[in-house]
């Protein structure tokens, strides 16, 4: 059971209140994009065994979108922040940087 | 191999049991084997053992990370069923079913299959309409299934509730040579059965990168040393991203927990297998005499082989209502597996963007049901170094070519 803070209204909650939304921070191709660029936009997932970016929505509480930053081998959750970026902000990076030496980086 | 038969529990019971040999060899990897499979669970080891038998490739290694059919091959419900929408999968889980009701003689080990019959379910008239296109479609495919009325359901299954409140049963399609078979036997059998014919399967060998050279595969750097190898292929399930991760390039899957729980064992109640699709639940009874319940796969990506509790309770909570007799068992255990869910939920056989370098994944919360079809497909392709007709609408490039093999409207959450 996850438990996740949104971002928008200050609530901590188990992630029955939320739905998963899949890999966050993809960049977005639309027509005119070349085919394998769509294609991988489209199904391409880094689907890593350790941090992963993804988004969240609160559902059952304000409705908003957000981000998280979790593990996936452990569901520790390293925390979460607003939609309106489409790249983890740095006090997230330190976060895990400080909790997973070996980690390589967001990429 | 000592071959196992009435005549050898005999012999043996004269003796102490002192005869029985192990039922496959546990060798040392060599520095080098024409294919090198990644992965010993039910598809790994079927792809190892059509490869030796029908194309008589043996200089072959299956490596295993953990041990032998201790992934999704041990975690799953152990239900067969063909009864599939699409052509391209109707052909494959009907090839699967059918080798499954020889495989006990093929294998010359009991794999217990059961074709008990599989009754799914129809609680809304969507579903209804869907499982009557179902139906027509398997005619087609020459798949015996067939829809039947609330009464017949309730023939079939005397516990059921038909005409409960909240979720009446108005249909069902009813595969009838469905069934169960005994899990961690497949493994088994194909692992005795490939070991026999000069397999080499090297359990505890944790693949930690994939050599390269000119973008052709050239080997693997293992826990036991470095394997050189012509072929490579990984048949990992939930860790296909990582092993792809390791060879540069990224797959259309990703990687959830999907669970399943056992009740406490009960006489008999139940003598076929219930998918009831609209609640997200699944149920059989072992011959242990316990219920054998799964449900829906959690939505986030997850590796660690446990999901979220609310998904048993919302599992238990909606097939209590269709199942009112089971509401005062305890639960005996639970568990999960990470399984790879594909965007149209149809598995990928393949080739990779690495020369000689293939995947067999992608099979999601259905691949128990399909591992002796998807075994004889995968060693089709590695004999070939192609895919042929199974296997080929099933390679990596039909998301980019638009051409969804969707069984995820046909077969919602539960395969």
């Amino acid at each position: 059971m996850l438990i996740l803070k949104c971002p928008y209204c200050g609530v901590s909650a188990e992630e029955t209140e939320f739905t998963p939304g899949g890999e966050a921070h993809l960049t977005r191709y639309t027509s005119g994009s070349e085919d394998q660029a769509f294609t991988d936009y489209l199904f391409a997932r880094k689907n890593p065994r350790g941090v992963h970016f993804e988004r969240w929505r609160h559902v059952f509480g304000c409705g908003k979108w957000f981000h998280t930053a979790r593990c996936t081998a452990t569901l520790e959750v390293f925390g979460t922040y607003t939609g309106q970026t489409s790249t983890p902000p740095d006090n997230i990076i330190a976060v895990i940087k400080a909790k997973r030496p070996e980690w390589e980086g967001f990429k | 191999m000592k071959r196992y038969s009435a005549f050898s529990i005999a012999r043996e019971a004269f003796r102490f049991h002192s005869g029985w040999e192990r039922a496959w060899r546990s060798p040392t990897p060599k520095a080098e084997y024409d294919v090198v499979i990644v992965g010993a669970g039910g598809h790994g080891l079927a792809t190892a053992y059509y490869l030796a038998k029908n194309h008589e490739i043996t200089n072959v290694a299956v490596l295993e990370k953990g041990w032998l059919g201790g992934g999704n091959t041990g975690r799953n419900t152990t239900i067969i069923r063909s009864n599939y929408l699409q052509d391209e999968s109707a052909a494959i889980f009907e090839l699967s079913r059918n080798l499954y009701e020889g495989l006990s003689q093929d294998l010359n080990y009991n794999i217990m299959f059961s074709p008990r019959g599989v009754m799914m379910l129809a609680q809304t008239e969507h579903e209804l309409r869907a499982w009557k296109r179902t139906s027509h479609a398997n005619r087609l495919a020459g798949i015996q299934s067939e829809m039947v009325t609330p009464d017949r359901i309730k023939e079939i299954v005397p516990v059921i509730q038909i005409d409960g409140p909240r979720y009446p049963v108005l249909g069902g399609l009813w595969q009838a040579r469905g069934g169960t078979a005994r899990h961690d036997a497949v493994a088994w059998g194909y692992a005795r059965g490939a070991s026999d014919l000069g397999v080499d399967i090297i359990q505890q060998c944790e693949v930690t990168g994939i050599d390269q050279s000119g973008g052709k595969v050239a080997g693997v750097q293992t826990s036991k040393g470095a394997i050189k190898c012509k072929q490579l292929c990984v048949v990992v399930a939930g860790s296909s991203g990582m092993l792809a991760d390791m060879a540069g390039f990224r797959l259309p899957v990703e990687s959830m927990a999907l669970q399943a729980l056992v009740s406490e064992p009960i006489k008999p109640v139940l003598d076929c297998v219930i998918m009831a699709n609209t609640v997200h639940g699944y149920m059989s009874q072992s011959d242990k005499g316990e219920l054998v319940i799964g449900g829906g796969s959690d939505g986030f990506n997850n590796y660690t082989q446990r999901g979220s509790f609310q998904h048993i309770e919302e599992t238990v909570r909606a097939l209590i209502e269709t199942f009112p007799i089971i509401s005062r068992l305890k639960q005996l255990r639970q568990w999960g597996g990470i399984v790879d869910m594909t965007g149209d939920r149809s598995p990928i056989i393949g080739k990779t963007p690495v020369e000689g370098m293939f995947i067999n994944c992608g099979w999601g919360t259905g691949g128990f049901k399909s591992i002796p079809g998807s075994g004889w497909a995968t060693a089709e392709m590695l004999a070939d170094g192609e895919p042929r007709d199974l296997a080929a609408p099933f390679t990596m490039d039909r998301f980019k070519e638009g051409r969804m093999i969707d069984e995820s409207v046909a077969a919602a959450v539960a395969h």
